[in-house]
C-alpha cells in the first residue's frame, strides 16, 4: 500500500487536501482535508443580529446570495416578520442566477478543462476537447465568462453589485424594480436563454427540460452541437456513470419559495429510491475528525472552538450528519428529491455518479433560466418590495436554503439582542466531510474508494473527476 | 515588464479569502478575463481556481519560483493572511506542500516585481480580523489601518513600491484589472499610492459621489426604513461620505452600486470597515450623525443640514421616504401635470 497526497487542488472554490491510500492502482481509502479556517462563527458572536448579513455572506464569494438568503431566514424568524411578495420573487431571481452562474463557472472553468489534459492526449474525442476546453485557452471559456458577466447583471438591477450585497433583508429585498428595470431583467433572461439554446445545449430549453429517459438523452445527445452533447459522448467514452459512486442518501432543503410552494421540493431520497420528509432536527455536526474542541452534536446547541493539535483531526470541517448518516447534496440530490424524471431515472440505472452529477446540474440550470422569466413576469411593479422589520427576538432560530453546492443551514442563537452562537452547515460540509466518531467516511470520502489511479499516482486524472464532479466550495466547507 | 517586450508573469494566490475577488475579476473582459489578460500582454503562470495545473505541477511550480529559477513579475494575494495559531500559519496551510501560505508569501514576495493586495482583505485583514480574529489574520502590509502586517512595514518589491492595496469586499473587476495593468505599464508609481496603499484613481474619490440619491442629499431627505429613496447617511449607516472608492460613478454588475441596490455603503475600501456594528443603523450622538464627512467642520454641517432641510421641496421631501417615486419632478407650465 502507498500513500499519496494531492494537493494543491485547484480549480475548486478554495483550498483542498486529498490523502490516498492505493493499494493495486486503486484508491483503498481516502482522507479528504479543509485546509483552511477563518473562525466565521466566533467573529459572528457578541454581535447585533442584523449584522449576520454583512459578515454571513462574505464566507463565500461564489454563493453569497445563498449565503445572505440562510441568514435573512433565521433572522426572519427572529423578528417574526413576513416577506413583501416581491421581496420573494426578487430574492428568486438574483438566487437563481447566481447558481445558474455557478453551474456555468463549474462546468466551464473547473470541470471541463480536465478533459483537455495530456492525459487523455491519445484519445480519438480529444483534439476537440482541448479546443474547446483547455484551461484559460480553450475556445468555451470566450463565450461563457462573457455570459456569466451578462447573467449576473441581474446582480446589479436586484442586488446593487455581486458579489457581496447587503440588498436580501428579513423583509424583502432594497431595491423596488421600476418598469424600466423589469425590461432590462428581461432582456438579460433573454440573453441568457440565448447563450444556453446556441452554445450549452443546441436546442429550445423547453426540449432539454422535457428529456425525461436516459434512452431519449441518448438520442438527443447523437449528432447534436453543443457544449451539453460534448460532454455526454466523453463521459461515455471515458464510461463516467461508473466513477465516483456516492453512499446513496441524497437530501435537500428544499429551494426558490413563492406563493405556489417551493420550486424545488425538501425531503430525502433513500438509495432505494423512495422520497421522504427531511428531518431537519436530526441534523448534526460531529467533530471527531476535525481540528476542534467537542462541543453539542447539534447545531442549534454547538460552538466552535478551533484545537489545532487535537489528535486524530484532519480537517476544519466537521463532518454534518442526518439521523447518524453521511448524505450527498447539490443540484443531483435537489433533482432527485423533487422528482425530476430524467434525474429520477439516471439514479435508477446507475445511482450517483460523476457523470449523473453533471447531468443534473445542466438540467437545473435549464430550469432556472426558464423560472427566472416566470419570476420577472410575476413581479408587481407597483407594490412593495420589502416590508418593515421589527426587533429581534431572544432564542433559536434557523435559515435553511439551497445554494448550487446543495443544503445551507445557519442556526442563529438570540439573547439579550446579541448573537450568542451561529453555527453553519454548508453544502460541502456535507460532501467533503472527514470521518465520524463512527469511523463513517464522508461522501467524497467513498466515492474516491475504488477510483483507478494506475501509475499516474497522484497526477491521476480519475480522481480530478470524482473530486470536481461535486463541484466543491472549500471556502464555505470550514467557513 | 523588463523592457524586452515579453509577457508579464503574474501569480495569484489565494489566502484566507472566500474566493469573492476572483469571482468579481472573471466578469472583466468584454471577451472573458483570459483574453483580456493575453491582449494586456500578461502571462498567468498559475491561478487556483482557473489553472489547469494541479498537485505537484504546482508545488514544482512555486518552488522554481522561490528558487529563483523562474521569474515573478507579479504577485498577487486574495484573502487575509491567517498568521495563527502562534505564527505558525496552521489556519490557512497551502494544500500539499506542507507549508502555511503565510511563510510561502514571506519566501515569494521579495521576488517579485510588485506585490498587489486584491480585497480588503488582503490589504488590511478584513472580515476574518472581525470581532476576536480567531486566525491572527492581517493585511499583507497593514493591520487594519496600522502599517506593518505580514510582510512588514519596511517592505518594498523588487521594484521598491510598497504592497498594492487594491481596497474591496469584493473590489469592483475594474479596480483590479485597470491596477494591474497600470503596474505593468509603468504608470503606478508610489506617488500613485494614498497612505493606505491604495491607488489614487480610486482613492481620490468618494462613494458618495455619483450617488443617485446625491439630491436627497443635498436636502438631507432621508430614507427612513429600507426600500425607501431617499438618502441613506441620516438614519440608514451609509458612510459613503467617508469611504474611498468611484463606487457610483462607474457600474457594477451592467448598472448597480450598493446605494443603488437600496443599501449603505458599510465602507469596506476602508481599513478596519470589519470592526464596525450595526452597519444599517447610523451611529448618533445628540441625534446628529457620528460619522460625518470629514473635511467638513460639524458645526456647518449641521447648521447647513438644517437650512437645507427647510428648503426641501416636496417632491425630494415625500419620494426620501417612499420606495417608488410618488412626485415625479414637474415643470411650471406643464400642462399635464395639475
Ligand atoms: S445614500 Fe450615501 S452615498 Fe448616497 S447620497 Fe446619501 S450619503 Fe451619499
Ligand atoms: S459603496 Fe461603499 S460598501 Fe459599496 S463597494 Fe463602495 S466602498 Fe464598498
Amino acid at each position: 500500500m502507498t500513500r499519496i497526497t494531492v494537493g494543491p487542488f485547484n480549480r475548486v472554490e478554495g483550498d483542498l487536501e486529498v490523502r490516498l491510500d492505493i493499494e493495486q492502482g486503486r484508491v483503498a481509502r481516502a482522507e479528504v482535508t479543509a485546509p483552511l479556517y477563518r473562525g466565521f462563527e466566533q467573529i459572528l458572536e457578541g454581535r447585533p443580529p442584523l449584522d449576520a448579513l454583512v459578515i454571513a455572506p462574505r464566507i463565500c464569494g461564489i454563493c453569497s446570495v445563498s449565503q445572505s438568503i440562510a441568514a435573512a431566514g433565521a433572522l426572519r424568524q427572529a423578528m417574526g416578520v413576513a416577506t413583501a411578495p416581491n421581496g420573494v420573487l426578487a430574492t428568486n431571481i438574483a438566487h437563481a442566477a447566481e447558481n445558474a452562474a455557478d453551474h456555468l463557472t463549474h462546468f466551464y472553468i473547473f470541470f471541463m478543462p480536465d478533459f483537455a489534459r495530456e492525459a487523455y492526449a491519445s484519445q480519438a474525442w480529444h483534439g476537440a476537447a482541448a479546443e474547446r476546453f483547455t484551461a484559460t485557452k480553450g475556445s468555451a471559456a470566450r463565450e461563457a465568462l462573457p455570459a456569466r458577466a451578462r447573467l449576473l447583471e441581474i446582480m446589479g438591477v436586484i442586488a446593487g453589485k455581486w458579489p457581496h450585497s447587503l440588498a436580501f433583508q428579513p423583509g424583502g429585498t432594497t431595491r423596488a424594480i421600476e418598469l424600466g428595470e423589469r425590461i432590462r431583467l428581461n432582456a438579460i433572461a433573454a440573453s441568457f436563454r440565448g447563450f444556453l439554446e446556441r452554445v450549452m445545449f443546441a436546442d429550445k430549453l423547453e426540449n432539454v427540460v422535457a428529456l425525461s429517459t436516459p434512452d431519449e438523452l441518448d438520442r438527443w445527445r447523437d449528432g447534436r452541437g453543443g457544449d451539453f452533447a460534448h460532454f455526454l459522448a466523453v463521459a461515455d467514452a471515458l464510461s463516467l456513470a461508473d466513477l465516483g459512486k456516492g453512499p446513496g442518501l441524497l437530501m435537500s432543503f428544499g429551494a426558490y419559495h413563492d406563493s405556489d410552494g417551493a420550486r424545488f421540493r425538501a425531503g430525502i431520497r433513500a438509495s432505494n429510491g423512495e422520497v421522504e420528509a427531511l428531518p431537519s432536527d436530526r441534523i448534526t455536526e460531529d467533530v471527531s475528525h476535525a481540528w476542534m474542541r467537542e462541543t453539542s452534536l447539534d447545531p442549534a446547541e454547538s460552538r466552535t472552538v478551533p484545537d489545532a493539535d487535537k489528535a486524530d483531526a484532519y480537517s476544519w470541517c466537521k463532518a454534518p450528519r442526518l439521523a447518524g448518516q453521511p448524505v450527498e447534496v447539490g443540484a443531483l440530490a435537489r433533482q432527485a428529491v423533487d422528482g425530476q424524471p430524467l434525474i429520477t431515472a439516471l439514479l435508477a440505472a446507475d445511482g450517483s455518479n460523476v457523470r449523473n452529477r453533471v447531468i443534473a446540474r445542466l438540467i437545473e440550470t435549464a430550469q432556472l433560466a426558464l423560472s427566472i422569466e416566470g419570476w420577472i413576469k410575476a413581479l408587481r411593479l407597483n407594490e412593495p418590495f420589502c416590508l418593515n422589520s421589527g426587533d429581534t427576538a431572544d432564542g433559536n432560530f434557523v435559515g435553511l436554503v439551497e445554494a448550487a453546492r446543495g443544503s445551507l443551514g445557519h442556526w442563529l442563537a438570540v439573547r439579550s439582542g446579541r448573537i450568542e452562537r451561529y453555527q453553519i452547515i454548508a453544502p460541502t460540509s456535507w460532501n467533503f466531510s472527514p470521518r465520524d466518531a463512527g469511523g463513517i467516511a464522508g461522501p467524497l470520502e467513498q466515492a474516491l474508494v475504488g477510483t483507478e489511479v494506475g501509475a499516474a499516482g497522484a497526477r491521476a486524472v480519475g480522481i480530478q473527476h470524482v473530486v470536481r464532479s461535486f463541484d466543491p466550495c472549500m471556502v464555505c466547507t470550514a467557513h | 515588464m523588463d523592457g524586452s517586450g515579453t509577457m508579464t508573469r503574474m501569480l495569484w494566490l489565494q489566502g484566507a479569502s472566500c474566493g469573492g475577488c476572483t469571482m468579481s475579476i472573471l466578469e472583466s473582459g468584454a471577451s472573458g478575463w483570459f483574453d483580456e489578460l493575453r491582449q494586456s500582454g500578461i502571462d498567468l503562470v498559475w491561478h487556483p481556481s482557473v489553472s489547469e495545473q494541479t498537485g505537484d505541477e504546482v508545488v514544482d511550480l512555486l518552488e522554481a519560483i522561490r528558487d529563483g529559477r523562474e521569474r515573478l513579475d507579479l504577485l498577487v494575494l486574495e484573502g487575509s493572511v491567517a498568521r495563527g495559531p502562534g505564527l505558525t500559519g496552521r489556519f490557512n496551510m497551502l494544500a500539499g506542500t506542507n507549508r502555511s501560505i503565510y511563510h510561502w508569501l514571506l519566501d515569494l514576495a521579495p521576488l517579485a516585481d510588485y506585490v498587489v493586495a486584491v480585497g480588503s482583505c488582503a490589504a488590511y485583514g478584513g472580515i476574518p480580523a472581525a470581532g476576536v480574529n480567531p486566525t491572527d489574520a492581517v493585511g499583507l502590509q497593514f493591520e487594519g489601518s496600522d502599517v506593518g502586517g505580514a510582510l512588514g512595514a519596511s517592505f518594498r518589491s523588487k521594484r521598491g513600491l510598497p504592497v498594492i492595496n487594491v481596497a474591496g469586499c469584493a473590489p469592483h473587476p475594474g479596480w483590479m484589472m485597470e491596477s494591474l495593468l497600470a503596474l505593468t505599464n509603468g504608470d503606478l508609481t508610489a506617488r500613485e499610492l494614498d497612505g493606505f496603499g491604495r491607488p489614487t484613481f480610486i482613492a481620490n474619490h468618494l462613494a458618495h459621489h455619483g450617488c443617485s440619491r446625491n439630491e436627497f442629499y443635498e436636502f438631507k431627505a432621508s430614507a427612513e426604513t429600507m426600500s425607501e429613496r431617499g438618502c441613506l447617511m441620516e438614519h440608514l449607516g451609509c458612510r459613503a461620505t467617508q469611504a474611498v472608492g468611484d463606487c457610483n460613478q462607474r457600474s457594477w454588475n451592467g448598472g448597480g452600486s450598493c446605494t443603488k441596490g437600496g443599501y449603505a455603503c458599510i465602507a469596506c475600501t476602508s481599513p478596519g470597515f470589519e470592526s464596525a456594528q450595526n452597519y444599517l443603523q447610523t451611529a448618533k450622538l445628540a441625534g446628529i450623525p457620528v460619522g460625518l464627512p470629514t473635511d467638513m467642520p460639524k458645526a456647518w454641517f449641521v447648521a447647513l443640514a438644517a437650512l437645507s432641510k427647510s428648503a426641501t421641496p416636496r417632491r425630494v421631501r415625500v419620494n426620501a421616504t417612499a420606495d417608488h417615486v410618488v412626485v415625479p419632478p414637474s415643470r411650471s407650465g406643464d400642462k399635464r401635470s395639475s
